[in-house]
């Protein structure tokens, strides 16, 4: 990965300095067929606006929705998203791979 | 993330340093790992392995799962010559995702028309080379044939590390090359990180399969192991 698209931890950077609070979601595991490679990022801020992408569009609902948890609680999670049962089609993968996307708070 | 951190880790990416990011899936624990820190870190192995590659990933170490995230610059491919092998390596290395600029003071040569959507610097290098920002995560070609254009090139290539330095030219014509540099007073550890002749012994005629064999030894020398690499360029035909 020759990093193109991460000027969005330029952007995390610069919503934390105008004070929102922000989460970042990496990928960091991924079984089969995944559409991001691991180390992808995507950044989510208190207003739910998000930068970036885990997955080409998939499951990035989902995540904004956990990022905010976490945005509140400052607990970091780990998500995963896989086709492995019938919720799948909701927040799943329609490739058919899983990944595993650990989500943080950026801290003050 | 700290945002202390996180400022850290623009600070190294806007200054095109590499750097990598190593959490603890468990605790959350995080640090960064600036490129001149890589040596002395406990993770030496793993984290010059995930740079080279330029892949993110897991790695387990005393049952710890780790996370190492790698920030490589792009790469950029400056190529001193408008030449006909240029015109093959430009769009090769495009699709190779490196940033491309051609460098060649003869406007008949470095025309629009033979370098479609390619940047084109119709200079002379030391006027040409300053505004680059040629760096250690650049690969340096020289093309040209003549010495007045590649010399100073290859002279500013070498100062600004880049991780390939590559020259066209039969043995012949870069034992010439070796003996100009050395009287400018360039060191022959530095001379002998000029590729030349130039490209992976493929066997390589056209234009087009000189710049495979180009693009495939600035692969090996980005991706392989720094003694790996040097093996396999040093093989003869």
């Amino acid at each position: 990965m020759l990093s193109r698209d991460d000027d969005i931890l330029k952007i995390a950077e610069d919503w934390k300095k105008a004070g929102h609070g922000v989460a970042l979601a990496t990928v960091v595991e991924t079984w089969g067929s995944a559409p991001r490679p691991t180390g992808s990022h995507l950044v989510i801020n208190d207003e739910g606006t998000f930068l970036g992408s885990v997955s080409g569009g998939c499951v990035e609902g989902a995540v904004v929705t956990e990022a905010l948890d976490v945005i509140s609680s400052g607990q970091p999670k780990m998500l995963e998203f896989g086709v492995a049962d019938e919720t799948a089609w909701n927040v799943g993968l329609s490739c058919g791979g899983t990944i595993r996307v650990f989500v943080e708070k950026v801290g003050s | 993330m700290k945002a202390e951190t996180l400022a850290q880790l623009n600070a190294e990416r806007a200054a095109r340093r590499p750097a990598l990011v190593v959490t603890d899936m468990a605790s959350g624990e995080q640090r960064l790992v600036k490129a001149k820190d890589i040596a002395a870190d406990e993770l030496s192995g793993e984290l010059d392995r995930h740079l080279r590659m330029g892949k993110s990933g897991m790695v387990e170490v005393n049952g710890r799962k780790l996370f190492i995230t790698v920030h490589a610059p792009t790469a950029k491919l400056v190529m001193i010559g408008a030449v006909h092998i240029s015109q093959a390596l430009a769009p090769m290395a495009r699709a190779l995702d490196y940033d491309v600029t051609v460098v060649d003071p003869r406007t008949a040569f470095a025309s629009p028309e033979r370098f479609p959507d390619i940047p084109l610097i119709a200079e002379w290098p030391d006027v040409a080379l300053p505004q680059l920002n040629v760096d250690p995560y650049t690969a340096f070609v020289a093309l040209t044939h003549d010495p007045k254009i590649d010399d100073p090139a290859l002279t500013h290539a070498l100062e600004r590390k880049c991780f390939y330095i590559g020259a066209l030219g039969s043995r012949k014509t870069h034992a010439k090359r070796i003996e100009r540099l050395k009287q400018q007073g360039v060191s022959e550890p530095a001379l002998a990180r000029i590729h030349a002749p130039i490209g992976l012994a493929i066997g390589a005629v056209s234009p087009a399969e000189i710049a495979v064999a180009i693009m495939a030894e600035i692969t090996a020398t980005l991706r392989m192991p720094k003694d790996a690499a040097a093996a396999k360029v040093k093989e003869p035909a």
